[in-house]
C-alpha cells in the first residue's frame, strides 16, 4: 500500500518486542493498519496516546527510529471474479506473477451472519471415503477439522476431499505450510484441471509466523464474496489451525496478557469461533463449508487448541494408522460429524443410521476382544468373529484409500455383517434386516 | 443531566472512558462511532477512569470518541409476545433485523407494541395489590399470560380503575394504581427489569418435591429432576450434550421453555429455529415454538453479550414464573459465559484465580443457580423455574473451576462419559457418577412412590446397585478372564448390560424411543428388574452371553415399538417365553 499525501510520519518507537511495537501517536483507530519500517502492522491496543501494534512481518531489524505511517483503515481484500484461479500471500498480494486483482475493497474479519437468516445445512457432500461418508457424513455449510498427528497425510486427504466434492469454489488458506505441501496442493489442483475454481492464500514456513493471523480472514472474505454475492457453494480449506493458534499466543504473550491453559490466550475460544462460524448455509443456495486441519501432539486432544476447536466445530475427523492393516483410517471412535443426522436416512438410504451404528459397535467389540487377547485370555467364538470382521471393516471401509458411492458402502457393510454374524447379534430393526440381510451362499 | 465521557483506551472489547460525573457499576452507556452507537456496560470504576465492556466490535474506535451514560443497568422488556421470539443476548429481535449480516449498532425492539391482545381483568376497582399481583390475563398463543403489577412497585397500591374486557394494544393503559402517598400510576402490559437483579416478588420458596417429567429414561428413572430443581450436564465435546438438551426442551412437561444458546454453534440454533416450529408438543397438541423463547448469542457474536444472554434468559423465566407457570431454562453452555468473564478479567489485568478465571467465579455461578426454584406466589399459586446448564470442561477434565463451582450450586449432576460416547452408548450419561440429590428428599420419595409405584424408589436404588455390581464384575472378568470367574460374575455383568441397553440407552433419533412417558418407564424398569431377579442357570458363560444378547435384542425391539401395541406385546411374549425356558 502506497503512502498517501500529507500523512503524518512517526519516527520514535517507545518499545519493541518480538511481535509488537509501541509508540505515541494521535488520532489512531482500533484495528487500523500501519506500516512500520515498510512492514505491515495492525493496532491492537491503545492507552491514551500510546499505541501498540502487532507487526505481521516480525520485528527483526526494526530500529527505534523506524518510520511509522498509519493507513486509517483495517486490512482489506479486493474482491471480484478475478480472484478465481489465483495464488496470494497473507496480505492478498499475488504470488503467481499475475496482475493485481481489480474489485471492491472489503474489510476482512467482518461481521457475522444473523443466525435467524441462516438455513439449516441439509445437503451432503460426498467424498467417496467411507470413513467420512458412511460414519461421519459431511454436510454443506458445516465446519469440521481433521485431527491428525503431524506424520499423517492430512494435506493429501484434504486435497482429495476438496477435488471430489461438488462445489463451485475451493479456497485454500495455508498457514505455516511447508513449501513441499504448498507445491503438492498446487500440483494436485493443476492435475485435476481445477485451477479455475481454486483460490489460494498461502503463508509458508519460511515466512513470518504473525502473518498467518491474516490468512483465515483473507480466505473467508473471498469465500463470503462468492457465497453471499454470487450464491455459490464454497469449500474453504484451512491448514494448519494449530500454527494459527500458536501465532495468536505469540502476540498475546508479547502483550503481557495472562495466559490460560497450555499458554494459550484466554480468548482462544472466541478467536477460533470467529473463524469457524463463518461456515454457513445461506438462504439462496450459497454456502461456505470449512474443512480444517488441527495437528495434534501424539493424539492428545485435551490440549487447549484441539479442545477448544472440538467445542466450536461440528465434529472432527480423526486420522490414525491402523496397526492391523497398516493403513491410515478415519478412526470411527474419535471421529464425529454432528450434522450427519441432517442427511443420514434423508438424502441417503433408510438403513444408513443403523448400519453405521452397528458397524462401529462391532468394531468396538473387536477392540475389547483385542484387549482380552493381549491380556492372555481365551477368546470366545464371538470375539474371534469380531476380530476377523474388524480387519475387513478397516480395510474395506475405514481406510482413506476407499473411493466408492454411499450405497456401495452400505452394501459392503451388510455383506460383512452377514459374513460374520447372526441377525440377533446386531440389534438392528427387524424390517431392515428382512430387506437388506445378505444371505450367504 | 446525563454523565458523559471520552474514550481513553481500547484493548479488544475493553474500553476505558474518562467521565465527568457519577456512574454506577453495571450502568449502560453508548459510545459514538461515526453514525452508530455501541452499547456498553460499566464493569469497573477507578477514579474518573471507567472500564466498560463493549457489546460490539470496537474496530475503528478512537481515543477521544464521545460516550453517553444512560443512568440504568441492562434491562429487558417484559410483556406479551416474548414467547416464540428469537433474541440476541441483549434482547434485540433477530427476526426484524435488516440484511444477512449483523450490523454493528443495530438494536431492534423486543416486542411489537402495536399488537392487540384480548384482555380480561382478574382484579377489580378498590382491590389492594402489590408488585407481581395479577391485574388481568391475555392469551399468548394458548398460554394464559398474566398482566401484573410492575415488579418495581414497592408497598401496597389500590386499584383506582381497570379497563373492562376487550382488545387493547400492549402500550395502552389498562389500570391506574394509587400508592400509599395517594399518587396515581398508569400501568400497561409492558414492564422493564434489570437482568442482574433477581425478581423476588413472591411469598416463599419452598423445597421442590414434584418430579419434572422429561421423557429421558436415564434422568426420570434413575436421577429425576424436580420442578424448580437445578441440574447440570458436564461433558467433553462429542458426548451428546446438545442432543440431550434438545431432547429435554422438546419433551419436558413444562409450560414455557427458554433456551439460552450462550457462546455455542450457530447451526445448533438454526436447528431449533427450523425444527421447533414443526414439532408438536404431544401434551397440548400445539407447536413447540409457541411455548419457546430463544436467546442466542452464538460463539461468533460479541463476547460481552454472552454474559448478558444468560441473565436475560433467567429474567424472562422469572417473569413467567410469577404468572404461576412451569418454566424450564436451558443454558448451553455456562462455560462459555465463564470464559467471557475470564477474557474481560484478563484484559483488566486483574490477578487471576484458578486457570486464569476471575476469583469470584464460584460466587457468580452459585448466585445465578439460586435464581431458579419453585415459588409460592402471593395468591397461593405456585410457579417454577427448572434450570439445567451444560458445562464444557476443558479437555474433558472435570477438575476445572467451572465444573467444580457448578457442582456446589446444582442439585443434579448428569456427567457425560467419553468412554460411553466412544462406544455409542447414548445418552452417554454416566450411571454411576451421576446423581440427583432430590432422590434423598423425603418429600420427593413420597411423591414418586405415590405417583408412579409404591416401591418405585426402592426399584430405582436396586437398578443402580445392579449397575454398580455389574461394573465390578466386569472388572473382575477383565482381570481374571472369562473362565477365571464364577458364572455368577457373568450373570451380574449381563444384568447390568440389560439395564444399560434397555433403560439407560435411548435413541434420540427414533420417533418412538426418543420420548418415554413415565408410565412406560415404570413398565420397562419393572420388567427388566423381574429378569434381573431370576437366578438363571447356565452351563457355560457363552450360553449366558448368547441368552442375554438375544434378550436384549428383544427388549430393544420393544423400545422401538409403540407402547402396548400388538408389536410391543409380541416381543413381550417372546421375552416371557425366553425367561420361562431359561429358568
Amino acid at each position: 500500500m502506497a503512502n498517501r499525501a500529507f500523512q503524518k510520519i512517526y519516527t520514535k518507537l517507545d518499545s519493541i518486542t518480538k511481535a509488537t511495537i509501541s509508540l505515541r501517536a494521535e488520532g489512531v483507530s482500533n484495528d487500523e493498519l500501519a506500516s512500520v519500517a515498510g512492514k505491515l502492522a495492525q493496532v491492537v491496543k491503545m492507552k491514551g496516546n500510546s499505541v501498540t501494534l502487532q507487526v505481521f512481518g516480525g520485528t527483526e531489524g526494526i530500529p527505534t527510529n523506524a518510520e511509522v505511517v498509519f493507513y486509517g483503515a483495517p486490512p482489506t481484500l479486493k474482491v471480484s471474479d478475478q480472484l478465481a484461479g489465483r495464488f496470494f500471500n497473507a496480505y492478498g498480494e499475488p504470488i503467481d506473477n499475475g496482475p493485481e486483482v481489480e474489485g471492491e475493497e472489503r474489510e476482512i474479519g467482518g461481521p457475522s451472519v444473523n443466525p435467524y437468516k441462516r438455513q439449516q445445512p441439509s445437503h451432503l457432500i460426498p467424498t467417496g471415503i467411507a470413513g467420512i461418508d458412511l460414519n461421519n457424513t459431511i454436510v454443506s455449510g458445516q465446519k469440521i477439522p481433521f485431527f491428525a498427528d503431524p506424520d499423517q497425510p492430512y494435506n493429501q486427504v484434504m486435497a482429495d476431499v476438496a477435488l471430489r466434492a461438488d462445489v463451485d469454489k475451493i479456497i485454500l488458506g495455508g498457514m505455516g505450510l511447508s513449501n513441499d505441501d504448498y507445491l503438492l496442493f498446487k500440483q494436485e489442483f493443476e492435475d485435476a484441471g481445477a485451477l479455475d475454481k481454486i483460490i489460494c492464500f498461502i503463508n509458508t514456513t519460511d515466512q513470518p509466523p504473525i502473518e498467518r493471523l491474516l490468512i483465515p480472514d483473507m480466505a473467508l472474505t473471498a469465500a463470503e464474496y462468492f457465497a453471499v454475492d454470487k450464491h455459490q457453494k464454497v469449500l474453504v480449506l484451512l491448514t494448519d489451525m494449530t500454527l494459527y493458534a500458536d501465532a495468536l499466543s505469540i502476540v498475546s504473550n508479547r502483550m503481557d496478557q495472562i495466559p490460560s491453559k497450555d499458554s494459550m490466550p484466554g480468548s482462544l475460544y472466541s478467536d477460533l469461533a470467529k473463524i469457524y462460524e463463518k461456515a454457513v448455509q445461506l438462504p439462496d443456495d450459497g454456502s461456505i463449508t470449512i474443512i480444517a486441519v488441527t495437528t495434534l501432539n501424539e493424539g492428545d486432544i485435551t490440549h487447549a487448541i484441539p479442545d477448544n476447536t472440538g467445542y466450536i466445530t461440528e465434529g472432527q475427523l480423526f486420522l490414525r494408522t491402523d496397526s492391523d492393516t497398516g493403513k491410515v483410517i478415519v478412526d470411527p471412535f474419535r471421529s464425529l460429524s454432528r450434522l450427519k443426522q441432517n442427511v443420514i436416512g434423508k438424502e441417503t438410504r433408510e438403513d444408513h443410521s443403523q448400519v453405521m451404528n452397528t458397524g462401529v459397535r462391532l468394531y468396538a467389540d473387536a477392540a475389547n476382544a483385542k484387549t482380552k487377547l493381549e491380556n492372555g485370555f481365551d477368546l470366545s467364538d464371538y470375539d474371534l468373529r469380531c476380530l476377523d470382521y474388524a480387519k475387513e471393516y478397516s480395510s474395506k471401509l475405514l481406510s482413506i484409500d476407499v473411493n466408492i458411492k454411499i450405497d456401495e458402502m452400505l452394501d459392503t457393510a451388510w455383506g460383512l455383517f452377514s459374513k460374520y454374524f447372526k441377525p440377533e447379534e446386531l440389534g438392528i430393526k427387524q424390517n431392515l434386516v428382512d430387506k437388506y440381510w445378505k444371505k450367504q451362499q | 443531566m446525563k454523565t458523559t465521557g471520552k474514550v481513553t483506551g481500547v484493548v479488544s472489547n475493553l474500553v476505558t472512558v474518562e467521565v465527568n460525573g457519577p456512574v454506577a457499576e453495571n450502568e449502560i452507556c453508548f459510545i459514538s462511532l461515526e453514525n452508530t452507537k455501541l452499547m456498553s456496560e460499566v464493569i469497573k470504576v477507578s477514579g474518573k477512569s471507567v472500564f466498560v465492556q463493549v457489546y460490539e466490535s470496537t474496530r475503528g474506535l478512537k481515543c477521544g470518541d464521545p460516550v453517553e451514560f444512560e443512568g440504568h443497568m441492562l434491562e429487558v422488556t417484559l410483556g406479551p409476545g416474548l414467547l416464540s421470539s428469537k433474541y440476541d443476548g441483549l434482547q434485540n429481535n433477530l427476526a426484524t433485523m435488516d440484511g444477512v449480516f449483523l450490523k454493528r449498532g443495530q438494536y431492534t425492539a423486543p416486542l411489537d407494541m402495536n399488537l392487540k391482545w384480548d384482555f380480561k381483568p382478574l382484579a377489580k376497582e378498590g382491590d389492594k395489590v402489590m408488585a407481581a399481583d395479577w391485574l388481568g390475563e391475555i392469551k399468548e398463543g394458548w398460554l394464559p399470560h398474566k398482566i401484573m403489577v410492575p415488579f418495581t412497585y414497592k408497598g401496597e397500591y389500590k386499584i383506582k380503575s381497570i379497563v373492562s374486557p376487550g382488545s387493547y394494544k400492549a402500550s395502552e393503559i389498562i389500570a391506574v394504581l394509587t400508592d400509599e402517598e395517594g399518587e396515581d400510576h398508569n400501568v400497561n402490559m409492558i414492564q422493564k427489569w434489570p437482568v442482574k437483579i433477581p425478581i423476588t416478588c413472591y411469598k416463599e420458596k419452598p423445597r421442590p418435591f414434584k418430579i419434572l417429567e422429561t421423557g429421558v429414561r436415564c434422568m426420570d428413572t434413575l436421577n429425576p429432576i424436580t420442578e424448580g430443581g437445578t441440574g447440570f450436564i458436564p461433558g467433553p465435546f462429542g458426548c451428546g450434550k446438545t442432543v440431550l438438551q434438545h431432547a429435554i426442551a422438546q419433551q419436558a412437561d413444562a409450560n414455557v421453555i427458554i433456551m439460552a444458546a450462550c457462546g455455542e454453534r450457530a447451526n445448533e440454533v438454526v436447528e431449533i429455529f427450523t425444527e421447533f416450529p414443526q414439532l408438536i408438543d404431544h401434551r397440548t397438541g400445539r407447536k413447540l415454538m409457541e411455548r419457546t423463547t430463544i436467546i442466542c448469542n452464538t460463539s461468533n457474536m460479541p463476547v460481552a453479550a454472552r454474559e448478558a444472554s444468560v441473565y436475560t434468559a433467567m429474567t424472562i423465566g422469572e417473569y413467567y414464573r410469577a404468572m404461576g407457570l412451569k418454566v424450564i431454562l436451558l443454558a448451553d453452555s455456562t462455560s462459555r459465559w465463564a470464559q467471557a468473564l475470564r477474557e474481560m478479567s484478563n484484559r483488566m489485568e486483574e490477578l487471576p484465580g484458578a486457570d486464569a478465571f476471575p476469583v469470584d467465579l464460584p460466587a457468580i455461578i452459585s448466585s445465578f443457580y439460586a435464581r431458579a426454584g419453585m415459588v409460592k406466589l402471593n395468591n397461593g399459586e405456585t410457579g417454577s423455574i427448572t434450570f439445567i446448564g451444560t458445562v464444557s470442561p476443558a479437555g474433558g477434565n472435570l477438575k476445572e473451576p467451572v465444573t467444580e463451582s457448578t457442582k456446589k450450586a446444582a442439585r443434579c449432576f448428569y456427567g457425560l462419559s467419553q468412554s460411553r460416547a466412544d462406544r455409542k452408548r447414548y445418552p452417554s450419561v454416566d450411571p454411576i457418577d451421576s446423581y440427583s440429590k432430590y432422590l434423598e428428599y423425603p418429600e420427593v420419595i413420597k411423591y414418586l412412590n405415590t405417583k408412579i409405584d409404591p416401591q418405585w424408589v426402592e426399584k430405582v436404588r436396586k437398578a443402580k446397585n445392579i449397575i454398580l455390581r455389574g461394573k465390578e464384575a466386569n472388572e473382575q472378568i477383565n482381570i481374571l478372564g472369562d473362565d477365571g470367574v464364577p458364572m455368577e460374575y457373568h450373570l451380574r455383568f449381563w444384568r447390568s448390560e440389560l439395564i444399560d441397553f434397555i433403560i439407560l440407552q435411548q435413541d434420540a433419533f427414533d420417533k418412538i424411543d426418543a420420548s418415554s412417558p413415565l408410565e412406560r418407564q415404570e413398565f420397562m424398569l419393572t420388567k427388566v428388574l423381574e429378569v434381573c431377579d431370576i437366578d438363571f442357570k447356565f452351563e457355560k458363560f457363552d450360553d449366558c452371553v448368547t441368552f442375554f444378547k438375544k434378550l436384549i435384542n428383544l427388549f430393544r425391539q420393544m423400545n422401538y415399538s409403540e407402547f402396548k401395541s400388538e408389536e410391543f406385546n409380541k416381543y413381550l411374549d417372546q421375552i416371557n417365553k425366553m425367561i420361562d425356558d431359561g429358568k
